[in-house]
């Protein structure tokens, strides 16, 4: 099978694995989850098919209609989108299995609809992984925002309605009043809105200018959650744990740097923007982020909304790292986006687990608890140093590249961020892990529970070993993402 | 003189504008149709006023070699719209009638009084 | 060509005029609509067969009785009358044909050969409009269908139409006269009402004050039949109490025909003619159509009755329309002309959805119609995927005519960017309407509204979800109604000098 129809396979495949959820829903749970888990890794096999060809080189492509002149839906695979698409392929199946025991263990209603807009969701990030356009980002992009919609609405009480509101409305202000039109206007201006190695604008605009399209699109993609349109994110931690877990820090906030990523390589081209003195403040706001939301997770007491400005500030490290504009720092960008991927899933894992054996949201509450759910806090405390970026977890290779590509371009505003807000996530996080192994449980000692239900278990075991295993096997990450820049180097 | 040989105009402008202070300002239902037909009657008067030729006769072809007509053309669009203005005025009777079942006035306040109770 | 085919233009018209008296005469349930939408029909195949026939080989002209013109009636179809029969036929027929059930719940069966009559020569009327090329026969038409329309608005069981349809009459018939006055204007300085001819014969006496008062006239009384802002006051009431499948129809299309009527006359007769004229236009029309647009939205955003929401949308689109028109540019023209077909989509769906809400629901205010959803997913997903085409995501119709549009805007530079930001606020203002909607829909306040036991029929459920799906597949493969819109343009646009 070529290229294109894997590409076309990988889009229809959680597409019409979602009208089979659908249906098998209506027979049993168990063959719901089947169907589900099958879906989750055929689609796997489906996107890792074309990691050796994309490895080798090589860029499979294919267009599917032209809808006005100019404007057509097409999709083209490179090292980022390949990356991207292996990483959501690859944790949907673990998180698939992490839903089965959190949805059961808390009796969520609604299950079916929840796996299927799941399916939904993923078709959705791949056209967003594999798109080849500016046009058809946006497509996907919208349609990864709608699909969203129902899950992190799942609950449908008053207080959840109105935290979707605030994620469907900050998502699709920014997308519809700020990314279309410099969509639109990249397409007036340069005629084309393909992602070509290089960049498509280096001639057609310069100046102020290039400041204001660069902050149309950062700001417009509000899944990138660079301040201030951050908001959604917290909002949306009002979803089951296995939408936080895949969606928000996996496939709908990578989807967010990867267009952000996208964007200035291969629209604006790496070379032109660093040349622009009006695309600086890019660096400065990724900046502020970070640092601004490290030090609102301080205050947190809520696990997830904690984990959710820790979120914010991690994805900022893959703009401020794509914004230094130095090739060690785009592989760096690109390195963080799975580092993070897999420690902050590891979070979001045990944070659910959690809730779902004692339901505790509080960190306050976690005292003592390593000693109830060691697996869970084992699992937690390695994705907490992955976070910090301590070896020998996947978090301190990607700081790594991004730190030496800071010193390539002499950029010490970025040195010196890394370090605070390294400080900063220790200053969050240590103090819980030191709460739930080192202190006692408050007397008299809460309803007596164990480890959450074995799926659940079983995943956070699972994407936990993955990012200690991220620190020694990163070797054919590193050299897919070479390629990328490897016109710079 | 120039001003008095453009009266007609001047009975357009007045009949056309009475007719429409009519149906602006007057809130009843049916003197505003009256309005209207006021209104639309000035139009019929401005089309058959411009037909007329100095020194013509009726548009009936007569065989006279140098007769002078008058242009038939716009008295045979009045007919059509006087058509449409009769059919106008009857449905907007007919909606009147309805309306007085309906809501036993025919006073515009008094309608939007019920409706907002 | 022979036999019927030559005809076609005039059969366009004649087809549902004849039907109609026959149809008064219909008694037997249901035969009444089945002959009218048997009518519509075959209306619809002959608007598709005249499309192919533009497609091909251009415009088609028809004299009357053979007479030559300007002496006889001449009609004429090109891009701009294809493209607007197609969506009034087509919308029609999707009424007629998916809203039997909707029909019969609000039309008392007696009365029935009556509305379906009025429903054809409405039907008739608007055909008429379209293939007409000269002045008068565009008035008759026009007051055929205004005249019939009035009589579908006031034929539902809500007695607040009646005094709504009466607002309507008498703003309809003024604009009407107006469009009258300003024609017996232009014929008594050129002699003709061909339009073609009229065309060549202003010319000469473009700079008198009888033409600039006839421009003015007719630009007054085309705006108050189209809804421009703010000569739109009567347009939600009446959109709000007609019955449902009347709505569905006539939001779809009526406006839109006195639109067309407005862009023929001022590209062909005044443009070329008036000096500085295509200045006049933008200027005096642009602000109309951007407060059309945030004032039209504005309100909807607070509406609590789902029909009359819908129609001050209705008004905010034919503001996106106006827009396009006031560029005077071929991508403008192109964008206000392709949101003419693809709004009639998205609205057509949408009102069509409504329909089926109001046969399940207690009523049709916001707090009425919560958890909706859940007692009817399928019509209501329909109801989505039209409310994203009006909000404009990609992938839908109206996508396609936003992208366009803001694309014509950006042509004119920095002067452009306040109107990219009205496009861009309304679609957000568009996000809030709808969503305010979806989300009473899905997540209901209190428990189950006590309502009726009516299951929708399967037909339209069908045709709606058709309708939808429409939208979707013009989204993704707007070629058809692209190059109508732009063969329409550049036919308007080559009328300037």
């Amino acid at each position: 099978m070529n290229g294109g129809s894997t590409i076309i396979l990988a889009l229809l495949l959680p597409l019409g694995g979602a009208v089979a959820i659908a249906l098998a829903g209506r027979i049993s749970a168990n063959l719901r989850e089947t169907v589900t888990l099958a879906t989750a890794g055929g689609l796997a096999m489906t996107v890792w098919s074309l990691l050796p060809a994309v490895m080798a080189g090589e860029r499979p492509g294919v267009s599917i209609t032209e809808l006005l002149p100019g404007v057509e839906i097409a999709f083209s695979v490179e090292p980022l989108g390949m990356l991207f698409a292996a990483l959501a392929s690859g944790l949907w199946i673990i998180n698939s299995l992490y839903s089965i025991g959190y949805m059961r263990g808390n009796n969520e209603r609604n299950q079916t609809r929840f796996y299927v807009m799941f399916a939904v969701s993923l078709a959705a990030t791949m056209g967003v992984a594999f798109a080849g356009n500016l046009f058809t980002l946006f497509l996907f992009y919208e349609a990864l925002t709608l699909s969203t919609y129902p899950l992190v609405s799942h609950k449908g009480d008053a207080a959840t309605v109105r935290s979707a509101r605030v994620y469907l409305g900050i998502l699709l202000t920014t997308s519809i009043g700020l990314f279309l039109p410099a969509i639109i206007w990249t397409y007036s201006v340069a005629g084309t809105g393909d992602f070509v190695t290089g960049g498509i604008l280096a001639s057609k605009i310069n100046g102020p200018a290039v400041g204001l399209l660069l902050g149309l699109f950062v700001f417009g993609i509000g899944k990138a959650a660079v301040m201030p349109v951050h908001r959604w994110l917290p909002a949306a931690m009002v979803a089951p744990t296995p939408v936080s877990a895949l969606l928000h820090a996996v496939a709908v906030v990578k989807a967010g740097v990867f267009a952000v990523t996208k964007i200035i390589v291969y629209i604006f081209g790496v070379d032109f923007l660093f040349a622009e003195p009006s695309s600086g403040w890019l660096l400065y706001a990724a900046a502020f982020t970070i640092i601004a939301a490290s030090v609102v997770a301080l205050r947190q007491q809520n696990l997830k909304r904690l984990l959710a400005y820790s979120t914010i500030a991690q994805l900022s490290y893959v703009v401020m790292a794509a914004a230094v504009l130095k090739p060690l720092a785009e592989i760096g960008a690109a390195i963080h986006m799975v580092a993070h991927a897999f420690g902050k899933i590891t979070l979001f894992f045990a944070a659910g687990a959690i809730y779902v054996a004692s339901r505790k949201t509080e960190v306050h509450q976690l005292r003592g608890i390593g000693l109830r759910m060691p697996v869970t806090m084992t699992a937690f405390t390695i994705g907490a140093l992955s976070m910090i970026g301590v070896p020998p977890t996947g978090g301190f290779v990607s700081k790594w590249y991004i730190l030496a590509g800071a010193f390539q371009a002499d950029n010490y505003f970025a040195v010196a961020t890394i370090i605070v807000s390294t400080a900063l996530n220790a200053a969050y996080f240590l103090p819980i892990i030191y709460m739930a192994w080192f202190m006692r449980e408050p007397e008299p000692a809460a309803a007596a529970h164990g480890e959450a239900p074995w799926p659940a278990v079983l995943a956070l075991a699972i994407t936990a070993l993955l990012t200690i295993a991220f620190f020694f096997f990163n070797g054919a990450t590193i050299q897919l993402e070479r390629q990328v820049v490897e016109n710079l180097l | 003189m120039e001003l008095l040989g453009l009266y007609h105009y001047w009975v357009f402008a007045i009949l056309l504008m009475t007719g429409f202070y009519a149906v602006v300002a007057k809130l009843n239902l049916f003197k505003k149709l009256i309005g209207l037909s006021l209104f639309q009657a000035a139009v019929f008067l401005l089309y058959i006023t411009m037909s007329k030729v100095d020194g013509g006769t009726a548009p009936i072809f007569s065989g006279a070699a140098d007769a002078v007509f008058s242009n038939p053309l716009p008295q045979v669009l009045i007919l059509t719209a006087i058509v449409v203005g009769i059919s106008t005025t009857a449905l907007g009777l007919g909606i009147v009638v309805r309306i007085k079942e309906e809501y036993g006035s025919i006073e515009e306040d008094e309608i939007q009084e019920i409706d907002r109770r | 060509m022979s036999g019927l085919g030559q005809h076609l233009p005039a059969l366009q018209v004649v087809v549902p005029m004849l039907v109609a008296p026959m149809v008064v005469l219909l008694r037997p349930r249901g035969l009444a609509w089945a002959a009218s939408t048997a009518a519509s029909v075959l209306a619809f195949v002959i608007a598709i067969e005249l499309t192919l026939q533009v497609l091909g080989a251009g415009p088609v002209g028809y004299l009357m009785g053979s007479w030559p013109a300007p002496y006889g009636i001449e009609l004429r179809v090109d891009a701009l009358s294809a493209l607007l029969l197609l969506v009034v036929t087509g919308a029609s027929t999707v009424a007629l044909v998916g809203g039997r059930q909707s029909l019969d719940a609000q039309i008392e069966a007696d009365r029935q050969p009556y509305f379906f009559a009025a429903w054809l020569l409405a039907l008739a009327g608007l055909s008429g409009i379209l293939v007409a090329a000269d002045a008068f026969n565009i008035f008759e038409f026009m007051e055929i269908s205004s005249l019939a329309s009035y009589v579908l608005i006031a034929g539902g069981p809500d007695r607040r139409a009646l005094p709504s349809v009466f607002k309507y009459l008498i703003m309809g018939t003024i604009g009407a006269t107006f469009y009258l006055i300003g024609v017996g204007l232009i014929y008594m300085m050129t002699g003709t009402l061909n339009l073609a001819d009229m065309e060549l014969r202003i010319h000469a006496v473009g700079d008198l004050t009888p033409i600039l008062a006839a421009a003015g006239f007719i630009t007054v009384g085309l705006a108050l039949k189209a809804a421009i802002f703010p000569l739109h006051v009567w347009l939600p009431n009446a959109y709000t109490y007609a019955p449902h499948m009347a709505t569905a129809f006539l939001a779809a299309c009526s406006t839109k025909v006195s639109l067309y009527v407005l862009l023929r006359f001022d590209f062909f007769v005044f443009q070329g003619n008036l000096e500085g004229h295509d200045l006049q236009f933008a200027i005096y029309l642009m602000p109309l159509a951007v407060l059309g647009i945030l004032v039209g939205s504005a309100v909807a955003m607070f509406e609590r009755n789902i029909k009359r929401l819908l129609a001050f949308s209705s008004v905010a689109q034919i503001g996106y329309m106006m827009l396009g028109a006031s560029l005077v540019s071929i991508a403008g023209l192109t964008a206000g002309i392709l949101h003419i077909f693809n709004h009639a989509l998205a609205k057509g769906t949408l009102f069509l959805a409504v329909a089926s809400f109001a046969m399940v629901a207690a009523g049709l205010r916001l707090n009425e119609l919560s958890g909706i959803a859940r007692r009817m997913p399928w019509t209501f997903g329909a109801f989505v995927v039209a409310g994203l085409s009006l909000i404009g995501i990609p992938g839908t119709a109206g996508f396609v005519s936003k992208w366009y549009l803001i694309m014509a805007v950006m042509e004119l530079g920095p002067a452009g960017v306040p109107l990219v930001a009205v496009i861009l606020i309304s679609s957000l203002m568009a996000v809030v309407y709808i969503w305010r909607i979806v989300e009473v829909a899905c997540f209901a306040k209190t428990e189950e509204q006590g309502s009726s036991a009516i299951a929708v029929s399967p037909l339209m459920i069908v045709v709606t979800w058709l309708a939808a799906l429409a939208n979707i597949y013009f989204g993704l493969a707007p070629a058809l109604p692209l190059t109508l819109s732009g063969d329409a343009a550049a036919e308007l646009l080559r009328h300037l000098p």
